[in-house]
Formats: C-alpha cells, sequence, structure tokens
C-alpha cells in the first residue's frame, strides 16, 4: 500500500511523525484529504481545526491544530501549528469550560479540542 | 588573640554558608541548562518547517512586496530588542548583552536613526530606568523559561510598530496613532557551548529572503490555498515570531550556562577561601595554645623560683 511520510510539528514540540495513508485537513478553502502521491500544496488551516492521519497501521492519530499551515511536498506532509494537541492530552472538561469563554478565538480553539476528543460541542 | 580567632571562625561560617547557597543555585542552574537545551531541540523541527515552506513559497510567488520584505529608504527609527534575564547571580551575561546592545545603538544613530527601545527580562528593565531611558515596550517573568506565548506578546508589538513605518512627524504618533519603526533589530545572547555564550544582534525584519537557486523539479508546480500572497502575509508574522521564540530559547539555555559557570566560580572561591582561613585560625589557635603553656610555665617556674627563695 502506498505510504507517505506525515509529521505534526508545533512550535514547542514535534507532536507525531510517522508513515501514513492519509491526511485530512481544513484550509481556509474547504476541506482537503491528502493521499500519498499529491501534488505539493500549501495552505493556512482553520483557526481552530482538527486534523486526522490515518497511519499505516490502520490507526486514527487526531489533533487539535490551532494557527497551522499545510505543507504538502514530493517527499512527505508536514502540518505547522503554532499550538496543537493530540486527541489523548486534551483536557476535556477545561474545554468544556473554554466553549463558554467569551473570546472568539479562545472559543474556537475549545470547539475543535473538544471535535478532536471525540466530544460534540 | 582569642578574639581573632572568634572572628576568623565566625568568617568561616559565613563563607561556609554563602557556599552553600552558591552550590545550590549551581545545581539548579545545570538543571535548567539541560531542560532549556531540550527545549532548544524541540523547537528546531518546527523552525525548520517553516523556513523551508517560507523559502519554497518566496521561490514560487512572483510578487514580493510585502511590507516584512521591502527594504524601505531613508529609514528614520529602528526597534531594537535586548533580551536580558530577571534574575542576576549570572556572570557577565547581562552585562555583555547590554553592550552588545549598546553597540547597536551607537552605530543605528551613526546611521541617521533613532533607535526605539523594546526590553526583555526585569534586569534589562532596571538597567533603562536607571539612565532614564525611554522604552517603547518591555515584557518580563518567563527569562528562564520562555514559552511561545510571550514571544507572540513581544512579535505582535514590533510587527505591529513595523508595518506602521515611521510615517509620523517628528516624535510624536503619526495620523496612525502609532509610533512606528522602519528596522527591526534583536540583540540577545546566543548560546555556543556550556562556556561559551556571545551576545548577537541579528535584524529581523525587513528580511532578507534566500531563494532557492536550483529549485526542484516539484517546485514550480505548488499550488496555493488561498492564494500565495494571502499565505505569505499569514506566514512572515509567523516566522518573525519563530525566530523571536528561538533567541528567547537560546537566551535562556545561555542564562542557565552563564550562571552555572559563575555559581561554580564562586563555590570555588569559597572552598579555597574557606581553607585559607582555617589555616589562619588554627595557627592563631596554636599560637594560643603555646602561649597559655609558656604563661603557664613560666609562672609555675617563678612560684618554684620564689618559693625556693624563701627557704
Amino acid at each position: 500500500m502506498a505510504e507517505m511520510t506525515v509529521q505534526l510539528v508545533a512550535v514547542e514540540r514535534r507532536l507525531w511523525s510517522g508513515k501514513a495513508t492519509s491526511v485530512v485537513a481544513q484550509t481556509l478553502e474547504g476541506e482537503i484529504g491528502i493521499l500519498p502521491g499529491h501534488e505539493p500544496v500549501l495552505g493556512q488551516l482553520v483557526e481552530g481545526g482538527v486534523v486526522r492521519v490515518r497511519t499505516t497501521d490502520n490507526e486514527l492519530v487526531t489533533a487539535a491544530v490551532h494557527g497551522g499551515f499545510l505543507s504538502v511536498t514530493g517527499e512527505g506532509v508536514s502540518i505547522l501549528a503554532e499550538d496543537a494537541e493530540l486527541s489523548h492530552e486534551i483536557d476535556v472538561e477545561q474545554a468544556r469550560a473554554d466553549v463558554q469563554n467569551s473570546d472568539d478565538v479562545q472559543r474556537a480553539r475549545a470547539i475543535a479540542r473538544l471535535r478532536a476528543a471525540g466530544h460534540s460541542a | 588573640m582569642a578574639a581573632q580567632i572568634r572572628e576568623l571562625r565566625q568568617r568561616i561560617r559565613t563563607v561556609n554558608s554563602t557556599k552553600k547557597i552558591t552550590k545550590a543555585y549551581e545545581l539548579i542552574a545545570t538543571s535548567r541548562l539541560a531542560k532549556a537545551q531540550t527545549r532548544v531541540a524541540a523547537s528546531r523541527p518546527y523552525a525548520e518547517e517553516i523556513t523551508s515552506v517560507l523559502s519554497a513559497l518566496a521561490t514560487a510567488s512572483a510578487n514580493l512586496d510585502h511590507p516584512l520584505l521591502t527594504e524601505r529608504t531613508n529609514s528614520r527609527r529602528a526597534g531594537v530588542l535586548v533580551v536580558t534575564s530577571d534574575k542576576g547571580m549570572c556572570g557577565g551575561y547581562n552585562a555583555n548583552v547590554l553592550r552588545a546592545a549598546e553597540e547597536l545603538l551607537t552605530l543605528l544613530r551613526s546611521e541617521g536613526k533613532e533607535p526605539v527601545l523594546y526590553v526583555i527580562g526585569r534586569k534589562g528593565m532596571s538597567y533603562y530606568k536607571f539612565r532614564r531611558r525611554a522604552v517603547a515596550g518591555e515584557w518580563s517573568g518567563f527569562s528562564q523559561l520562555p514559552h511561545y506565548i510571550n514571544a507572540v506578546e513581544a512579535g505582535d508589538a514590533l510587527v505591529k510598530a513595523f508595518v506602521a513605518g515611521s510615517d509620523d512627524e517628528g516624535d510624536q504618533p503619526g495620523p496612525d496613532g502609532i509610533l512606528g519603526v522602519d528596522e527591526l533589530h534583536v540583540v540577545y545572547t546566543e548560546f555556543k557551548s556550556m562556556l561559551s555564550q556571545t551576545p548577537v544582534a541579528k535584524r529581523i525584519a525587513p528580511m532578507e529572503v534566500e531563494y532557492d537557486p536550483e529549485p526542484k523539479r516539484l517546485q514550480s508546480v505548488y499550488s496555493f490555498e488561498p492564494n500565495a500572497e494571502t499565505l505569505l502575509g499569514a506566514l512572515l508574522p509567523k516566522y518573525v515570531k519563530t525566530r523571536l521564540f528561538s533567541a528567547l530559547l537560546d537566551a535562556a539555555a545561555s542564562e542557565s550556562a552563564a550562571r552555572r559557570t559563575a555559581m561554580k566560580a564562586a563555590t570555588d572561591n569559597a572552598t579555597e577561601l574557606v581553607r585559607t582561613l582555617s589555616r589562619q585560625a588554627n595557627q592563631a589557635r596554636q599560637a594560643q595554645i603555646t602561649q597559655e603553656i609558656s604563661e603557664i610555665v613560666g609562672g609555675a617556674s617563678a612560684l618554684t623560683g620564689g618559693a625556693g627563695s624563701d627557704e
């Protein structure tokens, strides 16, 4: 099966990297699905987006990504984020509390975190 | 004589307790340094990725007139961000970085640009406050453990001032209400090794884009979502903040390394001092004992001598 190298990097650390068969993310233009062999793309991700990576072991890696970019090159896919959290790192209680936040950015991030963790907002 | 011994013992106690403190600082700095180095390493993948993305974008995008990339003719004001520490006890760390900053300010003035100061860290803040220099922005409380959010705070203020530009008349904010600048510089301490940290001054805006001289075969067919200009506009401010963040991380590692070196020297000095003082104290103690013995012997012989003469 075709595979590609994917890395998920935030400013302060590398969240995940490995081989994957597909990546799904939301750019400003809409949802984009990347399969191995995709043409080179550079996209800006929506504020408070969710990125799903299907690994070669058929596991799903989900992350809430804030202020991110997606770059697809011949070598692989990299997702750059100012801040990002993997689904199992997300504090659901905290995110639920943040959904009530009056700040729009904070709210969008909280909703993304809940979606990435598999809860409805 | 007895007073001298007491004084020496008192000094030995003082030096020993100081030594305990410097030793503790040294150990803390060593562990902080290790942490800071891991953080520098952890931030590297993002910095490398954003740099490669940016140069790919610049190579592919035809139109590069973003304000952060354009060199301004007759720039009149230059923003200078000085990164210092919050606490002292780190040898020449702050003095060196502040001296490098002064050199840069002199250079800018000689080029006819009025420097505008931005300061990170309490040491730098008090340095400029004491000299009554105007500071356009100051941030503190994170010199040992900088987070990206701190770089964002400072970066936002700097980019805002830069984008506004020095279109203002005189020293008063212009019609846009912001006292803008035409250049951005950052002065921080670069971490070279455990023993060597050098202060450096770097210009972060307008930045120079490095074009890829031999574009890889896939680069020309990059497609952008949304268009390249919008992406460039979104990426460049983030890139500036990434540069600031890596400067902060480097400064944090340098600070810990400088503190470790300074505190190690202080601990060694204290050990040496205790050794000298103990030697002096022992000498004084022995001199006192000798004197006491000779006094007793002298006294006894005087008594026996006196008793003998009575008979």
